[in-house]
């Protein structure tokens, strides 16, 4: 960004940080619209960061985990500030990076490059696996075949299990993904449009929690979560602190007992958590080699009732997590 | 005045995927100093190459695109009103596509 001009200080405009008194504040919190300069913004947000962590008790020493790694300002961000926590206070954690390259042309060539950055940065081991080395299809291979419409799914469902099957590569412990605070308020405002209560009811917890990262791609310029997105950003316009407001409304959901939830289970097929008797990414993957790329899309849970296979795991449960966008 | 405008997260894609433009503007509609309000018109005018919705909404940035002169949120020094000075640099971020 701008080095060379960075000192100057706009003339009328120099406010000092209100919290060190000293050096010229450069932005306004949203959280606390505290006035606040760059190093102090910095060392504010590790700190939060931290206590989060430690009041959460998300790692334990010795762990390994791996950092889902997109080459995106948040996942780089993470990657710089959980090697940092973990050298300054000592977790005794084994960090890895973890990418995923889904296969479209010109999309992550040059994120790619950034994480390769980002190991050499912070000395992370760095491990990418495709969507064709794992499921034996590139996404522009799939948008071919399908053509842009529904391919999201496609692409968000094998996200989340590539970042799961990546974890497992790596042997590690536990997996963190760069999710911000606008990325959480959009989730618990889709699911809340959605009716989708089960996701409602687990979408703010700080760990596990299966939507994966927000696909966001050149497939899908304008896909129902940038409408979400849109109205969060025009609220905090109006009011800085309606993101974390949404949050906390989130968090606060109480769903009652006797809502029915789906039972979590395992994909009989692949043995990833799965509702359903095979789970999405191999009801997906077997309408793509079947030539019926349909399959698996939208309300009706094609192939499972197809084959009548899932007849008992899913009767009383409700049907949740539909992938339509 | 010289000014430096770079474009961040995305925005880039709207102007040929060009990211830094050094560019030379005079004061826009009748203003006597150059301010954003009117450096803004002047970017949409020669810079936006292709949807001009994705960067503008109203008569300012769209909700979710962070501005900064001379690395500072220009929330703090007047948005639209802010006034530029010779070889300022002015930052379009959005935050709207992905992470």
């Amino acid at each position: 960004m701008a080095d060379a001009e960075a000192a100057k200080p706009k003339s009328g405009g120099a406010r000092q940080c209100s919290v060190c008194n000293q050096k010229r504040a450069a932005l306004k919190r949203p959280k606390t619209l505290q006035q606040i300069c760059r190093d102090c913004f910095y060392s504010a947000f590790e700190e939060e960061v931290h206590n989060v962590i430690v009041g959460n008790q998300l790692f334990k020493r010795g762990e390994r985990i791996a950092i889902g790694a997109s080459g995106g300002k948040d996942s780089t961000v993470l990657a710089y500030v959980l090697s940092e926590l973990n050298r300054r206070h000592n977790y005794g954690l084994d960090l890895f990076l973890l990418s995923v390259d889904e296969g479209i042309t010109g999309y992550r060539d040059d994120s790619l490059e950034t994480v390769q950055r980002n190991k050499i940065q912070y000395g992370l081991p760095l491990k990418v696996v495709s969507y064709k080395e794992l499921y034996g299809w590139t996404m522009d291979e799939i948008v071919k075949m399908i053509g842009l419409k529904n391919n999201c799914t496609f692409c968000g469902v094998f996200r989340r299990q590539a970042l799961d099957r990546g974890a497992a590569m790596l042997q590690v412990d536990k997996l963190a993904t760069g999710h911000n605070a606008d990325d959480v308020a959009e989730t618990v405002l889709l699911n809340i449009l959605r009716g989708d209560i089960a996701r409602l009811s687990r979408c703010t917890s700080i760990v596990t929690g299966e939507d994966g990262p927000i696909p966001r791609c050149i497939y899908s310029p304008n896909a129902y979560r940038g409408f979400a997105r849109e109205f969060i950003k025009d609220l905090e316009r109006i009011r800085p602190r309606a993101i974390l407001d949404i949050i906390k409304s989130g968090e606060n959901f109480r769903i009652s007992a006797s809502t029915k939830m789906p039972e979590q289970g395992t994909c009989e097929r692949c043995g990833y958590i799965s509702s359903q008797k095979w789970c999405k990414a191999c009801v997906l993957l077997e309408g793509l080699n079947q030539g019926l790329p349909k399959l698996g899309i939208g309300r009706t849970r094609g192939l499972n009732n197809d084959h009548k296979m899932d007849a008992t795991q899913t009767s009383g449960s409700k049907p949740c997590g539909t992938l339509d966008f | 005045m010289k000014l430096t405008i770079e474009f961040g997260g995305g925005l880039e894609l709207l102007c040929n995927s060009v990211k830094v433009h050094n560019v030379k503007v005079d004061p826009q509609d009748g203003e006597e100093k150059l301010t954003m309000k009117g450096l803004l018109s002047w970017v949409c005018k020669n810079l936006i190459k292709e949807r001009p919705e994705m960067f503008m909404k109203g008569d300012t940035v769209r909700p979710g695109v962070l501005v900064l002169v001379n690395d500072c949120d220009w929330e703090l020094s007047g948005q639209l009103e802010t006034p530029l000075e010779e070889k300022d640099v002015v930052v379009f971020i959005s935050t709207l596509h992905g992470g």
